[in-house]
């Protein structure tokens, strides 16, 4: 009996892993997306780019590669140092009794300059903080809000759509109305409302720090999406032989829903899924290049390229170099991943 | 259209109103009625009529929009129509990567690189500015705007366009125009190029909508007076009046020319029907 069941078809997501491997450029684009997903889990453990905060060199460190070119800041910074003569006002300034109490106070404290290297491996922003450091941790930033936001839309979306899509009637008009006002304003203007009544509304405290401000945006407006697809596929699933036999043994609305129709349209919802990744990586670089993005504690890739711009005109490009590096890299794998798995999920090619 | 547009009143008012704290104790029928009267009155910051900011920063926005529009329409149909003719070859495949590789890298960093480099280095565009004449700011400060948002929109529109051109080079009636002996670029230019233009033409109306919301990051890095840089002002003044009525008034903007567009789908291909 055994070797009878044996003739089973090939699962669903062993035969995805199977074309996957298959394709070569989509098994190049996997082991990049895996390799900074490692990254990403070193940084946010902190084995990887702890001291990204740390200002370990002189201000605009040069990169290694060109440690002997001037570094006119630095050395400013340095003159301006040593220079300072403070004049002596003791005899008419009122504070002078204070003057011994500050000093022992002073003393009490104990400060140290660290050692501030003169190169960095990858040189350094306007604070001497690392700036390879610096894109790692912003790359951790960045793909988290990427991939968190759109696995809130996801949730959103596929929820709506599938009410939408299953019980139809009143239900699908609701939604669709709720649909079509979402959509009929223009994205950026319900980003930058959003953004407006987060900042300052009654709820700003809330989100006063971390990435939850940014999250909520683009998860508001962008599950709109997601829905249309989930809610075109149940309208196709709703009335198959499958459902309508799973209905027949007594299974619940809510059974028929998540347990036997999702499963078969999870192939649209990860593809979607993988677009809304790229996309909102995108969408939080600017937002948190114009500062209404993720606070200021936090580095990432927008903010990172917020300082660029200044650092570029005074002829230092290596921030803006490893910023555009680390995330064309990046988006151009996960955007290559994402055609593939569509190629790999399409039934029509099996 | 008019459930959807209560529908947008309703949602920016209670995002202002219970999300956003709104301390003016606005009651929605005086919401509704300020929407009706074009009266928004003035802005919480500059006191300026919130009218008066429409009219006077729409054509700013416009000035660089419409040639964007256009220019990146007129670059990326041919180019889209050339690597479908060439389709599977080393030429397609060449264009299409760097398509991916282009549309992976920001936005941002087009205009940081562009602005430097073609602006403050080279000097061949003024770095920013904006003046009172129309014709001047047509030909000395739009085109280095212009310029790198066309170059950025051709990547992901030259994409979308080869796949409908690709579409249509599958049908049966390339099959039969092939059959009778006519030759590739003829069939090409004559059969494919109509066929295709209608989902061209739906996704640039789609883009429509966007000439009056203006690239607020092109406003804002080149110091151009639109709309776009005024929602982004307004956004950190937390001027609220403002941002809510450039969010109606430009959903209503977008429901009409969607509707128009849906209009004109019936002149462009007679198959179309309107229900």
């Amino acid at each position: 009996m055994a070797a009878v069941l044996d003739v089973t078809p090939e699962n669903a997501w062993t035969a995805l892993w199977r074309r996957l491997q298959q394709d070569r450029v989509g098994a190049v684009s996997l082991g990049i997306v895996v390799a900074y997903l490692v990254m990403i889990l070193f940084a946010a453990s902190g084995w990887l780019a702890r001291g990204w905060s740390q200002e370990v060199g002189v201000p605009y460190a040069n990169p290694a590669f060109l440690g002997d070119r001037p570094n006119l800041e630095a050395a400013l910074q340095k003159k301006s140092q040593h220079k300072g003569v403070v004049p002596d006002l003791r005899n008419v300034d009122p504070l002078a009794p204070k003057y011994e109490e500050w000093a022992k106070r002073t003393g009490e404290l104990k400060s140290t300059e660290p050692e501030r290297s003169m190169t960095l491996p990858w040189g350094g922003d306007r604070w001497g903080r690392d700036v390879l450091d610096k894109a790692i941790k912003g790359s951790q930033v960045s793909i988290a809000v990427g991939v968190v936001a759109a696995l809130c839309a996801t949730l959103i979306g596929t929820l709506l759509g599938a009410f939408a899509g299953f019980y139809g009637r009143w239900v699908n008009d609701l939604l669709e109305w709720l649909y079509n006002v979402f959509t009929s304003i223009p994205s950026i203007l319900l980003i930058f409302s959003l953004a407006a009544v987060l900042r300052s509304g009654a709820f700003a405290h809330l989100f006063a720090s971390g990435i939850w401000t940014v999250v909520i945006i683009l998860a508001f407006t962008g599950w709109t999406g997601m829905y249309r697809l989930v809610r075109a596929e149940y309208m196709k699933h709703r009335s198959r032989e499958y459902v309508l036999a799973a209905q027949a043994i007594g299974a619940s609305a809510t059974s028929r829903m998540f347990v036997h129709i999702l499963p078969n349209v999870s192939h649209v919802i990860l593809v979607q899924l993988s677009l809304l990744v790229v996309a909102f990586i995108k969408v939080e670089v600017i937002l948190s290049f114009l500062g209404l993005g993720v606070p200021l504690e936090m580095v990432s890739w927008g903010t990172m390229l917020s300082e660029a711009q200044t650092e570029l005109i005074i002829g230092k490009w290596w921030q803006l170099a490893a910023v555009t590096v680390f995330m064309a890299i990046f988006l151009t794998a996960f955007s290559m991943l994402t055609d593939s798995l569509r190629d790999a999920l399409d039934p029509k090619l099996r | 259209m008019v459930p959807t547009l209560a529908g947008v009143i309703l949602l920016v008012f209670l995002l202002f109103k219970f999300f956003g704290g709104d301390p003016s104790q606005m009651q929605l029928w005086i919401f509704v009625r300020e929407i009706l009267t074009f009266d928004f009155g003035k802005s919480w910051m500059t006191r300026e009529q919130v009218s008066s900011i429409f009219l006077t920063r729409l054509p700013a926005t416009l000035t660089i929009t419409i040639p964007i529009l256009l220019l990146e329409a007129a670059l990326a149909i041919p180019t889209a129509m050339l690597v479908a003719y060439y389709r599977g070859t080393l030429l397609d495949r060449t264009v299409m990567a760097i398509c991916v590789a282009a549309m992976s890298i920001s936005f941002l960093v087009y205009i940081i690189v562009g602005q430097y480099v073609l602006g403050f280095q080279l000097g061949w565009f003024p770095v920013q500015g904006w003046s009172d004449s129309f014709w001047r700011n047509l030909f000395t400060y739009a085109p280095l705007p212009i310029l790198l948002a066309a170059l950025v929109g051709l990547a992901p529109q030259t994409r979308l366009y080869r796949s409908f051109f690709l579409d249509e080079t599958k049908s049966d009636y390339v099959r039969t125009a092939r059959a009778k002996g006519l030759s590739e670029p003829a069939i090409m230019r004559k059969h494919v190029l109509r066929n295709a233009l209608v989902p061209v033409l739906t996704n640039v109306s789609l883009l429509v909508p966007g000439v009056f919301v203006g690239s607020f990051l092109l406003e804002i890095f080149f110091s151009i007076p639109g709309l776009g840089r005024e929602i982004y002002l307004a956004v950190n003044r937390s001027d609220y009046p403002v941002i809510q009525a450039v969010t109606i008034y430009l959903s209503v903007l977008t429901m009409l020319i969607n509707l128009t567009a849906d209009v004109l789908y019936t002149f462009v291909d007679p198959r179309i029907q309107l229900r």
